[in-house]
């Protein structure tokens, strides 16, 4: 199925570091949700561990079918996509005051996390068939901005999932501006930007949710109410500034496993890890995300075409800006939004995504050589 | 557009460095603090009180005992502080928000402590309404607290004390050092002398908790040390009765055991019930016992001092046999007073006539005695009565003693400057004027007098181990014997004035005294006079020595004499029915069940008394 002399060029370094990522990940689900009281383990870590599997397969499967297939099918996918999100909003089931799953019955998932893909994978093909060395202008921005933006971003935050939007928002912008935009309209749209902060952020913060208001007002002063919105960046700092230089130690976290930090397993897992293993740890935690992200970066600069450059600058983009909100968030440097931290929190569609997101990138970088068949 | 691929890449690297300088901020610079924050979340430092020692009687009888009550707390970090949450924690106290607010803000700062006390002494009532209402508020707890009650109310409160809330003065205090703030200690009495060996060392418990509060694990303990028990010399009986004698009356008994110094009972009226302050004692209670006119927490055993009366014509006997300023032979007659400088009359208008030692103290003749007293000189009278254990106090365990009185020529010299008359002296020897005693001193003096002069140190903490014996006053047996038939006569001849306390059980001698309160209205209570009597018994071998003082009781025969007769007969009493018991071998130590486990107590005693070291 795939050409030897391309899997000669296949990357086994990022598979390598990203299945790291996921073991230390299962490792610190199982630290996180440890039973104190006399309590079963829950079973969240095997799990994960199930869905590593699932997306191993996965993978090699999006390594397996060329790049470019991948991107042609992008519009049929985005479509698709779009569906899934209409039919969320309709069928969907609730969990944690947010309508984001799509029950199949065997299993569910979060088509807001697919969705991510695909775009990328649309937007990639759209980039990518605009004839010139783009040099985007007004009108191909609006059109751009409606279809692949404005319409997703409106069904996902009716979820709501502000988290997934704002990944969406970077991503897309980033993207633009890789492919460039016209320096007028870069000043152009900062100015507009700027003059209608007020009038925007208005309407911005009337739409948002009393829970998103409260942490942003958290993130601006998380001692406004120390026991209720800011508890969690509180108590995120805590953990990981108690884990000193070396942490304490595998297991020996008390954060975490005492339910002193929310969301200890998915959004704020990187508290745990820090604590338990501290600054060393967490050096080389932020090491293995920076060879993703740099090896990411080098493959869109070396594809062989730009479909591939687009491909692998989107899926690095996701991954940084991923890294960037969570982490951020919970060294409360950024308000808090739900945003996992790829390839370690708890959630098996966001680890499957990450992977064929992975897969992507592998792929790209793979056939960075032209052959011919 | 790959020029702009390496800007991302730049973007993206600085963020991370950016990152990297806020994780070395937080685990490396104020690692030490973040890491305090997660022990104070996880950890809670649970106190546990050490059980107080019992305080028993003589004869192994708990004066006290040890019982629950229940204080409401809250975890200071676990509580909303809105003013809601407050406004309805403080509905359901019954509790004023403005002072919980206080007291969550004065609590200790220290993280592994962070529990505040809100309420203490619940009732049970409030117990059952907070359990109910406790998961509206977080880190809300009932807590059972160990707290005193007396079992006997009023009885010996002022030899037991009470507990109180730490004062000022003890928070500075290193002996207090190891006592939480909110705890009650011993203030008075036993409670508050022997506090140190009766409390004990609480002891910690530090537990793990998590977020919502419950328990995960133990990480440590320090257990408590139980407080010891300890043996009063009082003998409950005897107690009871003395108080009960003396009523609704202003006064004190004191009685001693003449062979070893105990104190077997120490009566003050009026007296308080230290129930009302274990608990912590609320203001009006408070307000009415120190606007008291009658100071009932004044023990006026110790703690107050008046003119003895006739009962220190003791004194001036001995003083004068010793020194040979009369015999038993001399003579002196009583037409009803005596001239010297002005008159000086006898209690007993018509006089006593030509009257010997002996008939003298029998029937009081205050002119045998104002005669014997210009003989012997005030200053030989103040040598014996200080030999006696007068005028300095008797080093007794209790705080506040008084004392007393001994006049004497270089006294008055010293104090107020002026020269010492002959009708002063002709006063002193009959009891009135400037000398003064303690009941106690009265007691100690009786009792001396009745087992050939031992003085010995008033204790109130049994202990046989140590003799307490202080000195022996030389005074030739030939004097004590005929002062002590004397006092015999007191009681059992015709015409003595101690008849009242003539007893079937036992033989007593004893010797009375009224003590004139000077310049005052003769008819209302306040300037009646202050009635005395001074007792021993049995009359051959005497096991028990009293003093009886009623303030404004008027004559001491007519109203101390009955008092000290009803406490002596409750002492032999009880010993009689002791021994039948014993006969049908049931040792009272036995009987008593509680069980004495005190008795390594030889070293705290002589840190707690030092001056009783030398002694030992």
């Amino acid at each position: 199925m795939v050409d030897r002399r391309i899997l000669k060029n296949f990357d086994w370094s990022l598979l390598f570091v990203a299945l790291v990522l996921s073991l230390i990940g299962v490792m610190t689900i199982y630290s996180a949700t440890r039973p104190v009281v006399n309590v079963e383990q829950q079973s969240f870590y095997l799990k994960q561990f199930y869905w590593i599997g699932i997306s191993l397969i996965c993978f090699f499967l999006i390594v397996s079918i060329d790049y470019r297939w991948i991107a042609r099918s992008g519009y049929i996918f985005f479509g698709f996509g779009i569906v899934l999100l209409i039919i969320v909003l309709i069928a969907g089931k609730r969990g944690l005051g947010a309508q984001r799953w799509l029950d199949l019955g065997f299993l569910s998932f979060q088509p807001s996390e697919f969705f991510k893909i695909f775009f990328i994978m649309a937007f990639s093909r759209y980039l990518s068939d605009m004839k010139q060395e783009a040099i985007l202008g007004l009108k191909d921005l609006l059109k751009m901005g409606f279809i692949f933006f404005i319409i997703p971003a409106v069904l996902i935050l009716k979820q709501p999932n502000l988290g997934t939007v704002m990944i969406l928002l970077f991503v897309f912008v980033s993207m633009i501006m890789t492919a460039g935009v016209r320096k007028k309209i870069v000043v152009m749209t900062i100015i507009i930007g700027l003059i209608s902060v007020p009038f925007v952020g208005n309407v911005l913060w009337g739409g948002l949710k009393e829970y998103q208001k409260n942490r942003i007002v958290a993130f601006v002063n998380p001692s406004v109410d120390p026991r209720g919105v800011g508890y969690n960046i509180n108590q995120s700092k805590v953990s990981i500034g108690s884990g000193g230089f070396f942490g304490k130690g595998y297991l020996k976290g008390t954060q975490g496993a005492l339910r002193f930090l929310p969301e200890r397993h998915t959004d704020f897992i990187f508290p745990v890890f820090a604590e338990e293993w501290g600054f060393a740890g967490s050096i080389v935690l932020f090491i293995m995300y920076l060879f993703i992200i740099l090896r990411g970066f080098d493959t869109a600069r070396r594809a062989r075409d730009l479909t591939g450059s687009f491909l692998a600058m989107g899926v690095t983009f996701m991954f940084s800006f991923y890294f960037i909100i969570n982490i951020g968030m919970t060294l409360g440097m950024v308000p808090v939004v739900g945003v996992p931290m790829p390839f370690i929190s708890y959630g098996g569609t966001a680890l499957l995504s990450n992977f064929i997101a992975l897969g992507i990138l592998t792929n790209v970088r793979m056939r960075r050589f032209a052959l011919f068949y | 557009m790959e020029r702009r691929i390496l800007t991302g890449a730049y973007i993206v690297i600085t963020i991370f460095a950016v990152f990297l300088l806020r994780l070395w901020y937080l685990q490396v610079i104020k690692g030490g603090e973040y890491k305090k924050i997660a022990e104070r979340n996880r950890l809670r430092a649970i106190e546990i009180p050490a059980p107080r020692g019992i305080i028993y009687d003589r004869n192994n009888n708990a004066l006290v005992r040890n019982i629950p009550t229940f204080d409401v707390s809250v975890v200071k970090e676990d509580l909303p502080s809105d003013s809601e949450t407050l406004s309805e924690l403080g509905r359901l106290l019954g509790l004023n928000p403005e002072e919980i607010k206080n007291r969550l803000k004065r609590a200790s700062s220290n993280p592994f402590e962070p529990v505040v006390k809100l309420k203490q002494n619940l009732s049970l009532e409030e117990v059952a309404r907070i359990e109910a209402h406790k998961i509206d508020f977080p880190g809300l707890q009932v807590d059972v607290v160990v707290s005193r009650e007396y079992l006997y109310g009023r009885l010996a409160s002022h030899i037991i004390g009470y507990l109180g809330r730490l004062t000022l003065n003890q928070a500075k205090d290193p002996d207090y050092s190891d006592v939480p703030k909110e705890a009650f200690i011993g203030q008075m009495g036993a409670e508050g002398i022997y506090d140190k060996i009766l409390r004990g060392v609480a002891g910690k418990k530090i537990i793990e908790v998590d977020a919502v509060g419950r328990v995960t694990k133990l990480i440590g303990m320090q257990p408590h040390i139980n407080g010891e028990d300890i043996r009063l010399t009082i003998d409950r009986t005897v107690q009871a009765e003395a108080e009960y004698a003396l009523g609704d009356k202003t006064g004190a008994v004191v009685a001693i055991d003449p062979n070893t110094g105990e104190i077997l009972a120490m009566a003050s009226s009026p007296s308080f019930d230290p129930n009302l302050f274990a608990k912590g004692i609320n203001y009006t209670d408070w307000e009415n016992i120190i606007n008291d006119s009658q100071k009932p927490l004044l023990n006026r055993a110790i703690q107050s001092q008046y003119p003895p009366g006739s009962t220190f014509k003791i004194v001036t006997a001995i003083a004068a046999l010793e020194e040979g300023a009369i015999t038993e032979e001399t003579t002196a007659h009583c037409s009803g007073g005596i001239f010297v400088g002005r008159l000086f009359k006898c209690w007993r208008g018509k006089g006593h006539g030509t009257v010997r030692l002996h008939r003298a103290i029998v029937e009081s003749c205050d002119v045998y005695f104002y005669e014997t007293g210009r003989k012997v000189g005030i200053d030989k009278i103040a040598e014996y009565a200080s030999a006696l254990g007068l005028g300095k106090p008797t080093g007794i365990e209790l705080d506040g003693e008084k004392s007393g009185i001994v006049p004497s020529t270089s006294w008055k010299l010293r104090t107020l400057k002026q020269q010492w008359f002959m009708g002063e002296t002709l006063n002193t020897a009959i009891g009135q004027g400037y000398v003064s005693a303690t009941p106690h001193q009265m007691a100690r003096l009786i009792a001396a007098v009745s087992n050939g002069g031992k003085l010995y140190k008033p204790h109130i903490l049994k202990d046989s181990e140590h003799d307490y014996l202080d000195k022996v006053v030389e005074i030739k047996p030939d004097t004590l014997n005929l002062v002590k038939s004397a006092l015999v006569g007191v009681v059992s001849e015709n015409g003595g004035t101690g008849h009242a306390a003539r007893s079937n059980i036992v033989s007593i001698g004893g010797k009375t005294g009224t003590a004139q309160v000077i310049g005052g209205d003769r008819a209302s209570r306040n300037f009646k006079d202050h009635a005395w009597f001074v007792a021993f018994a049995p009359v051959e071998n005497p096991q028990i020595a009293v003093a009886v003082f009623v303030e404004h009781g008027g004559h001491g025969g007519a109203t101390a004499a009955p008092i000290a007769k009803r406490v002596i007969e409750a002492y032999f009493k009880e010993k009689i029915e002791d021994e039948k018991g014993s006969r049908l071998g049931e040792s009272p130590e036995e009987t008593s069940g509680q069980g004495f486990k005190g008795r390594k107590l030889k070293n705290q005693i002589s840190k707690i008394i030092p001056n009783s070291r030398d002694t030992f």
